[in-house]
Formats: C-alpha cells, structure tokens, sequence
C-alpha cells in the first residue's frame, strides 16, 4: 500500500522557478500520467519523486512517511527510463539482478527472480545477452524486468516510449496496461507527452502547464469537462477549436453571439448579469457536423485531409488566427472550396471567458460528480456496431502475447 | 633570425606543398580521365581506383624512406660489427644476452612498465573523477594536465633539484632532503639509492603522464549515459559502487588505451634517465643503453642496433593491441 502525498511542493534552479504549489494525491493501486508540453516541468517532478533532484519546497510523502530527504534507492519506488538506461557492460539477467546484489540478497533469491521477471517479460531466451544484442523493445522490455524484480511499491516511468517506432509503441503501451492490471496494488507514476498514451494508460491524468497543475482527473473528464482552454486545447486531436463571440441569453442554457454573426446554444448554465460577457465558445472538431438548419459555424473549406475513417476540412488557414478545424466521419472528396454549415450539439459545447471554463466558475466541488456523456455517433459511421471479430484477435497473438522478439 | 626564417619557410613550403599535391594531382587525374562525355562512367570508375594512392602516395614514401627503411637498417647493421666492417651474424645478440648491463636494463624497463602505466592511470582516473562537476575542477585539470607541456628534459631537471643532495647541516636546496630534515631524518643522495632511485625516476613520468591520463579518461567519463548512473543509484548502488561498477567498466576499452599508450612512452624511455642519473646506480634502461653504445665514447653500431631491435621487437606487441582497442573504441 504505498499512496503518495505532495503538498506545496515546488522546484526552483537558482532564481528560476520551475514548478510551485503541487499538490496532488496519488492513491494506493492508481495508474497516474504527467502530460504536458515540453519544459513543463513534467519529467522535473517524476524525478522529484524518485529522489534524482532535490525538492526545494514543500513535502513529499510516500506511504504515509515524508521522503524529501530520503535516498531514491530507499523510497521504494522504481524507475525506467527513456532511454532504457540499461548498464552496457551487463547481461540482461545482471542488469536484473544489480539492486538485488547490491541489495544482499542470495544467489538463489536473485536467480529466481530474474527467471521470473524474465519469464514474465517474454525475455527468457535473451539473459545471458548484453543490451546491445537486443532491439529497442527488447531492451524496453529489460529496463522494466529491472524495475519488476525490485518488486516496488510505485512505479515510475520517464517518457517510456518515446525511442520506440510507432507499431512497437502500441505494443509496449498494450503490454505496460497488463503489466499493471497483473499487479493491481502497485501505483505507477509515468511521464509522456503523448496524449495517446495518457488517455488510453491513465486512471487519472495529470496536466501540468506553466510550472503547476492545469487540471486533474480522468481522462473523459478532461476531454469533456476541461477547466481552461489550455487542456481543452492539449486534450484531444486536432485541437479544440475556439470561437470568439459574446454571451447574449443566460438561463439553464446560455446563447452566444459569436463575432461572425451566427449564434451557439450551450447546455451550460449562465446568471444574469451575464450577458455582453466576452467569451471563446469552444467546440471540439470531431463533436462538428454538417447541418441544413441553424450553423455555429460557416465558411469556404480552404483544405481537406482524407485520413480515410475521418476527413479533416480547414478553414480560414491563410488567417492570422489559428484555422478551424472539423472532423468529417467517413470519406468527402469534394468538399474542398465548398462553403459548408456546420453545427454541434448544445452538450459537446464549451465557454471559456479569460480563459476559463464557466463551467467551473463556482469551483469544481460545486459540480455533480463526473459521469461519461455518451455521445451519439454524429455520422453514419457510428452507426454499424463494432465489431468484435479477428481484429481483436489479431492483437491479442501479434501485439499483446509476442512469442519471439518484437520488431 | 635567419634560422627563424628558414623555420617558418619550411612550414609554409611544407604546407603549400601539401595543397598543390592535394589539388595538382588531383586536377591532373581529372584531366587524364575526364568525368563527362561519352566514357564518364568508366573513367570515373578508373579514376577512383587511382585516387586513393594520390592520398596515400606521399605518407607511404615518406614512413617508407623515414621508419621502414631504418628499420630494416638497423636490423641488417645488428648482424655486422662495431664499425659495420665484418659480418658477424648473432654475435650482438648472443653478447646481448650475456652483458650485465643489458639484463640490468631490462629488469629496470620491466618495472618502468609496471609501475609507471598503472601509477598514471589511477592517478589520471581519480583526478578526473574527482575534478568532474566541480566548480574550480577545470583549474585543477589545467594544473595536473601542464606537466604534459614540459619536455622530458625539462622535466627531469625539475625534478633533479626535487632531489638534490647538500651535505647534513648545509641549507639543503632539494625539496625531498628539506623536508627529510624539517622531520628530523639524515638528507641521503637520493639518485644513488639502488632500487629507490628508479622509483624516483619513475615519479617523474607518472608526473607527467598523469595528466594525459586524466584529460582522456575525463572525457571518456563524460561520455557515460548519465542515467546509467542514475538508475544504479534508484538502485541502491553506493558512490564507490557506482563508480567502479557502473563508471569503470564502460571505459575499460578507454582505460586499457590509455595503459598502453603510457606503456609505450614508457619503454622508450630515455631523456630522464640520460639527465638525471644517466643509467649509473642501477637505473639503467633500454634506450639509453642502446644510446651509450651507439654514440658514447667508441660507437658500436652493431651491439647499439640489436639493442634497437630488441626494444622494438618488446614495443610491437603493445602498438598491436593499443591500435586494436584505440580502433574499436571509435567504432
């Protein structure tokens, strides 16, 4: 059982002020990401954490125990790198075994736990090969078994799939999910700048920005509910879209006049004195559809990108202002120089004034609890189940359970 | 004034010279073969066969004509006697092997190869890990590393006043005596003490050679993945543990190059020995052996090269291995 505590806990370089006022708890068993933009300071934290950089304010506790001062190697926690970090000059079953035997423990202690680790990483037939001999998932694959055969309470990872191509990526990122759902009780920290990873590994996600914690929570919450434009913006791909406009009608739902004329209905709650309010009417590209009624949103398409599932129409790209971005299921050849109508549902809408979300104008403790919002597939993609098939199968023999090396 | 002038013409013909070969012989290539027209490809392929030896050509006569020929020399002389009159075929040698002072030099260069090499090393290697992330640490490097500057004559001189010898009540000018007498102790010749004197001439190299030591090994330090080191400490690993676990193992090929580079320098030592005892008292070596022979008094050409010869022959091997692991450290 091994929770973790930060209060106010902060890192500066001299006069440069990194990081302040981190406070966040981990529960015991939570899968947690660091996401955010480079120099953010996120990698700066995890290594706080283990101990490799010196907290220069606040507390950190671990377990129940304040650990700022405590050697890494006695915080229990365990750490793999981007860069594997594996030591050259050892075999795999030696990079293994090095905190063991440095820890004391018996030859049979130690040879039973690499066979394990090995065993369990699929690594068996690579022990007694140096790290050079190995790929680059193979070797990914051994900074973990050396962070397994610790047996830690918390795990950290530093950006653990960033030196992998894009297939192995998938793999590991599969195999790190099973990792952690055989050993439920172990809280693991990880760092990425992927929002791939942090959506699809994370329990909770936390995004970090300007030296401080943006927002936290899962990861549909921070998709559907971001408190300010930033992880609204970072959250989600492309990015959200923001439309400047006023609020002209408060109530249980509010109508904004956006600058182009048209008008957005948003199913969240304004009060009077409202109204004239300066705002961003924020509309994710995937939630947009084409409409013959009433549009948020019309213009000229300048651009389209046919991914084949999705196509991706811009607008204004040639404007000082970032362009407009919509995602179209399915296949639409001839949008391009077509002026379309789009619109969205009043639900998938977001309002931000400075910034801000108003949905959270009260606090986040003044909102109902967080629950998913099914949203109805806006094409007719949606509209044929998915289906369960060889796909999935697929998967299961070539990525999840690999037989020999992964390349 | 007039050498000065003649110093620098040579180094601008020299230099001059090696352009207008680089690009004469070059453009001259591309005049016999020229790259276009209807045979392009074929005198491409010619040329290129023939470009390789415009690079090669100058450096093969020149180590031809300066090492390989006197090399050969010296061997061919080895076989005649001291004035190179009358063949005499393994007489040097059988002789070699029966002198006193031969098999005295050689004992001495036996321990000059084992003292001296790993002296320097670990020495250079603690200065540079101790020098490393320290702010003043470069100031310390520069100060270990300026022996390196000081020829081995100047040094031997330095250090012939370290050890000088006035007699017990005078004012003793020798750094080593002073402080022999500031603790009570008799001052002692020092270059005449047998077996000590070679371990002071010894000092003098690894003097020297550290710093050479320390600035490849620091580099080779840097180079190691700094989070190698990091995850052996999230490991547990103490400092002493991460550094001769971690850090020493993956500059061993670093180390061993170093090593027998100073054990090269080493068997070929001579200009400290010939300054501060030149060989008497038991401190004879190889080099300076063979120089007594060949130049002092009545030259022996003969027995001076087979002398030659064997330190060459005991310098080979190490050239090999040092090469090898120099090349493999590239790749």
């Amino acid at each position: 059982m091994a929770e973790l505590k930060l209060r106010d806990v902060a890192k500066a370089y001299g006069d440069v002020q990194v990081l302040r006022d981190i406070n966040l708890d981990i529960r015991s068993g939570e899968f947690i990401v660091f996401v955010g933009p480079s120099g953010c300071g996120k990698s700066t934290l995890l290594r706080m954490i283990a101990g490799l950089e010196q907290i220069t304010a606040g507390e950190l506790q671990i377990a129940g125990q304040v650990v700022n001062d405590i050697p890494p190697s006695q915080r229990g926690i365990a750490m793999v790198f981007q860069s594997y970090a594996l030591y050259p000059h050892m075999t795999v079953r030696d990079n293994m075994a090095f905190a063991l035997k440095i820890a004391g423990q018996s030859k049979d202690q130690i040879k039973a736990a690499t066979d394990r680790a090995g065993k369990m990483l699929q690594l068996t037939p690579y022990l007694d090969r140096l790290p050079k001999a190995l790929s680059g998932g193979q070797r990914q694959r051994v900074a973990i078994g050396r962070a397994i055969v610790r047996d830690p309470q918390v795990y950290l990872f530093d950006e653990p799939l960033s030196n992998l191509d894009a297939a192995l990526r998938v793999a590991t990122r599969i195999e790190i999910a099973q990792l952690k759902a055989s050993m439920p009780d172990r809280t693991m920290i990880y760092v990425t700048h992927d929002q791939t990873e942090a959506m699809t590994l994370a329990d909770r996600i936390v995004v970090l920005a300007g030296g401080g914690i943006a927002q936290v929570g899962a990861p549909l919450e921070l998709y559907q509910r971001p408190v300010n434009e930033f992880v609204a913006q970072f959250i989600g791909s492309p990015a959200m879209n923001l439309l400047p406009g006023r609020i002209k009608s408060v109530g249980a739902t509010t109508v904004v006049a956006l600058d182009g004329g048209l008008e957005a209905e948003v199913a969240i709650p304004t009060r009077a004195g409202d109204e004239g309010m300066a705002v961003n009417l924020g509309v994710r590209p995937e939630d947009m559809r084409e409409t013959e009624g009433t549009p948020v949103f019309e213009d000229v398409v300048d651009l389209t990108e046919a991914l084949g599932e999705v196509t991706l129409l811009y607008f204004g790209t040639g404007a000082e202002t970032a362009p407009i971005t919509a995602k179209l299921p399915g296949i639409h050849p001839d949008l391009k120089g077509r002026r379309v109508r789009l619109t969205a549902d009043p639900q998938a809408l977001h309002l931000f004034h400075k910034g801000q979300s108003l949905l959270y104008r009260d606090g986040a403790d003044s909102l109902p609890p967080y629950q998913p919002r099914m949203t109805a597939p806006s094409g007719s993609m949606g509209g044929t189940p998915a289906a369960p098939d060889q796909g999935n199968d697929r998967i299961e023999e070539g990525l999840i359970k690999p037989q020999g090396p992964v390349r | 004034m007039e050498l000065l002038w003649l110093a620098v013409s040579t180094i601008a013909i020299g230099v001059f010279g090696c352009v207008a070969w680089f690009w004469g012989s070059n453009w001259l290539l591309d005049r016999i073969f020229p790259p276009r027209g209807g045979k392009a490809g074929d005198n491409i392929r010619r040329a290129n066969q023939i470009r390789p030896w415009l690079f090669l050509g100058p450096a093969i006569l020149f180590l031809g004509t300066y090492l390989v020929y006197p090399v050969l020399d010296s061997f061919w002389r080895s076989l005649f006697n001291a004035n190179g009159t009358r063949f005499v075929g393994a007489d040097n040698y059988v002789w070699l092997v029966n002198d006193a002072k031969f098999r005295e030099s050689m004992v001495n260069n036996m321990m000059w190869l084992l003292v001296v090499p790993a002296l320097s090393t670990v020495f250079g290697l603690i200065a540079a890990q101790l020098t490393d992330r320290l702010k003043w640490g470069n100031i310390g490097k520069s100060l270990i590393f300026m022996p390196m500057a000081i020829s081995f004559v100047g040094a031997g001189v330095i250090w012939k006043f370290i050890y000088e010898y006035r007699a017990s009540g005078e004012t003793q000018i020798g750094l080593l005596n002073w402080i022999v007498t500031q603790l009570g102790g008799e001052p002692q010749i020092w270059l005449t003490l047998p077996v000590w004197n070679n371990l002071l001439l010894m000092i003098v190299l690894v003097w020297i050679q550290t710093g050479f030591a320390m600035v490849i090994l620091s580099a080779a330090l840097r180079g190691i993945p700094e989070e190698t080191i990091e995850a052996a400490i999230l490991d547990g690993a103490s400092p002493l543990q991460v550094f001769f676990k971690i850090k020493v193992p993956q500059i061993m090929g670093t180390i061993a190059v170093v090593w027998t580079t100073i054990t090269i320098v080493v068997l070929k030592v001579f200009d400290i020995v010939f300054v501060m005892t030149n060989g008497q008292w038991g401190t004879q070596v190889l080099a300076n052996l063979m120089y007594d022979w060949m130049f002092r008094g009545t030259p022996d050409y003969g027995r001076g090269s087979a002398i030659a010869i064997v330190l060459m022959i005991l310098v080979t091997p190490i050239m090999v291995w040092n090469i090898y692991n120099a090349r493999k450290e590239v790749r």
